[in-house]
């Protein structure tokens, strides 16, 4: 990281003034614990007696056969309490809450899993929590607002805007710039002002980290390519990180919606300009002017028109590349996993599984991981919309 | 000094409190809002601030979200309100300041924006997701072109980082009166004082509240402390309620009205 904050010309703070306290007050707090053990115990404590960590490093072998050429390993993110990566990121800062002093969280929402997390992990710590969801969403996925309320939460569902996961965000943050003297924004991704994109990041680095050791007990070496999909982009940054240093490829999939060129998609690194969103600097799906384009997936955790500011950075660098599947393909790999492996995909996950089918025939010998961001369970009710089946 | 400080020091000196009422440029029509513009310089607006409709305006309440949606659904543009404001700024010289979120403002190149804005008579800009930390290249861009990128304080800002904001402020400085975002409030916050007095040892430059000042009695309270009143939603809500151009114009020059007298004291015989 260059000047305060920034990944190279991206990242910095773009709130309004009366956030800034709120900002100083954070970054405290961030570089308290980074130091102090006793949080980073009750923490590492928590991931392996709470989240069931580690998860499981898993060799795809029937998968990796039909596709025919690499081996393709799995991350299972998917078998972390709550169905998903996002608890690492939202326990974590729920502790940090704790220590803050806040009695309160709000978070935003996307496909409903950080809401999950968040709504858990304030059950579990003693927190209120309040969740913002665009109401499209909430219509797309009924029973993770069925959950987050039986977790204790609240839930709104935001009409403003594209009612998605950017309008959740702006409704989010107006809500923490009214409370912030006693309320914590516990965002879901790796974007955000300074600090949350390299707070994020070191806490979903957790998934990296043991698919390194894991990687190395099952193969005597590193892999030759990771897969991630990238939406905010935590889950990718969670893996990519602790390999940076190393010289393994880095593919980040992004969410090409109906196609790029219907402009129908949320393929920000690959179809975006330079912007500012939500309090960051970095890619930005917008038009001429500067309006922030409506984003479109069929997976409403990608579903969102920005994106990490790291990943715009290390898009510009070349040292991650990125690239993005449709809808379409999303829903093959959704299918194919469940087929060959008996494992059901988040549709986010489907994503970079949709890659992983196009690469790994180019690639006999190579092993490929890919991290298989959450479980589909959440899926399986719009995925049978789609398809017609009434279940 | 440009235009509006020129104004607001002579004010300042004087004693009297300068009002700014707040419009969204395009709410609901170019023509409508010139047609208000002119309509609050002719009775009491000392300044006006024209909003650029912004798809994510993250600090604003539900009226002035509404009020953006509004303006971008007839399809108003920032290039849409530079040649508004010009209009405005051949007919009349009541000073004039743009509130602006910074991806507009980023995305025509900080310089562009800024070189339009000056041609288009504005003398000043407000970004309020641009703080002061980040504000730099913007600061040096508008000053080249004779424009003021206004400072924001708020109730939460510590005392360190407030010396360094006065201490870079031209025109006036942007206090924001409420934790949160635009609208109105049933009260003044106490803490408002609190905030203006603060300031007041760090800067002689003029000291505007705005964020939650629902009406004259606001005003007056506002106006007793500081040297400018911001009033945004309220008459916003007032003039999107009213049908029709000429009604809406009414609507906005009785409202101007009323807020200056009651900033100036004077009893208001409805």
């Amino acid at each position: 990281m260059g000047a305060k904050g920034r990944f190279g010309r991206y990242g910095g703070q773009y709130v309004p003034e009366t956030l800034m306290a709120a900002l100083e007050e954070l970054e405290a707090a961030y570089h308290g614990i980074c130091q102090d053990s006793s949080f980073q115990a009750e923490y590492r404590q928590l991931l392996k007696n709470y989240v069931g960590r580690p998860t499981l490093l898993y060799k795809a072998e029937k998968l990796s056969e039909r596709l025919g050429g690499a081996s393709v390993y799995l991350k299972r993110e998917d078998l972390n309490h709550t169905g998903a990566h996002k608890i690492n990121n939202a326990l974590g800062q729920a502790l940090l809450a704790k220590r803050m002093g806040k009695k309160r969280i709000v978070a935003e929402t996307g496909a409903g899993q950080h809401g999950v997390a968040a709504a858990t992990a304030a059950a579990l710590l003693g927190l209120e929590c309040l969740v913002y969801m665009g109401e499209e969403d909430t219509l797309r996925q009924e029973l993770n607002v069925f959950r987050m309320k039986l977790l204790g939460s609240g839930v709104v569902a935001v009409k403003s805007g594209t009612r998605t996961l950017k309008d959740a965000t702006n409704e989010a943050i107006r809500d923490w710039v009214t409370n912030a003297r006693h309320t914590y924004y516990l965002i879901g991704s790796v974007v955000g002002p300074h600090p949350y994109p390299s707070l994020v990041r070191d806490l979903q680095s957790v998934i990296g980290k043991e698919a390194k050791e894991q990687m190395l007990a099952a193969e005597g070496r590193l892999p030759d390519v990771l897969v991630a999909c990238v939406g905010g982009g935590s889950n990718a940054i969670g893996l990519f990180h602790p390999f940076l240093a190393h010289s393994v490829r880095c593919i980040g999939v992004e969410a090409a919606g109906r196609g790029l060129d219907t402009g129908e998609h949320a393929a920000t690194l690959t179809a975006g300009e330079p912007g500012v969103l939500h309090g960051a600097l970095s890619y930005l799906l917008q038009d001429g002017d500067g309006q922030v384009a409506p984003a479109h997936s069929i997976s409403a955790g990608l579903d969102y028109p920005g994106v990490g500011p790291e990943h715009a950075y290390l898009k510009d660098s070349g040292r991650v590349e990125y690239t993005a599947v449709t809808d379409d393909e999303a829903l093959a790999a959704f299918a194919l996993l469940a087929r060959e492996e008996g494992i059901i995909p988040a549709l986010e996950s489907a994503h970079a599984l949709a890659y992983v089918a196009k690469l790994a025939p180019k690639l006999p010998g190579r092993i490929i991981l890919v991290c298989l961001s959450g479980r589909g369970d959440k899926d399986v009710a719009a995925v049978a919309a789609m398809a017609e089946v009434s279940i | 000094m440009n235009r509006l400080e020129t104004k607001l020091s002579k004010m300042k000196k004087r004693g009297e409190a300068a009002l700014i009422p707040f419009l969204t440029a395009g709410d609901p029509d170019a023509d409508t809002t010139e047609k208000l513009m002119l309509a609050l310089a002719a009775n009491g607006a000392d300044v006006i601030e024209l909003g650029v409709p912004f798809s994510d305006p993250l600090a604003d309440g539900p009226v002035l979200q509404a009020a953006a949606e509004r303006a971008l659904a007839r399809g108003m543009t920032p290039g849409g309100v530079f040649k508004l404001a010009g209009r405005f700024a051949g007919k009349s010289q009541t000073p004039l300041v743009l509130l602006v979120y910074y991806n507009l403002v980023l995305r025509r190149g900080l310089g562009n924006f800024c070189r339009e804005a000056a041609a288009a008579g504005i003398s000043g800009l407000v970004v309020p997701d641009l703080p002061f930390s980040e504000a730099g290249q913007l600061d040096e861009e508008a000053k080249h072109e004779g424009l003021i990128n206004i400072r924001f304080l708020s109730p939460t800002t510590s005392e360190a980082r407030m010396a360094q904001i006065c201490g870079a402020a031209r025109g006036f400085i942007y206090c924001v009166a409420v934790m949160g975002v635009t609208g109105e409030r049933a009260g003044l916050d106490p803490a408002v004082a609190d905030l203006i007095s603060r300031a007041r040892q760090y800067t002689d430059v003029p000291l505007a509240l705005g964020f939650g000042i629902a009406g004259p009695a606001q005003a007056a309270e506002a106006a007793a402390v500081a040297d400018a009143v911001i009033v945004g939603s309220a008459l916003v809500r007032k003039i999107a309620a009213a049908d029709g151009q000429q009604e809406k114009t009414k609507v906005a020059a009785a409202f101007a009205r009323t807020l200056k007298m009651a900033m100036r004291g004077e009893r208001n015989v409805v």
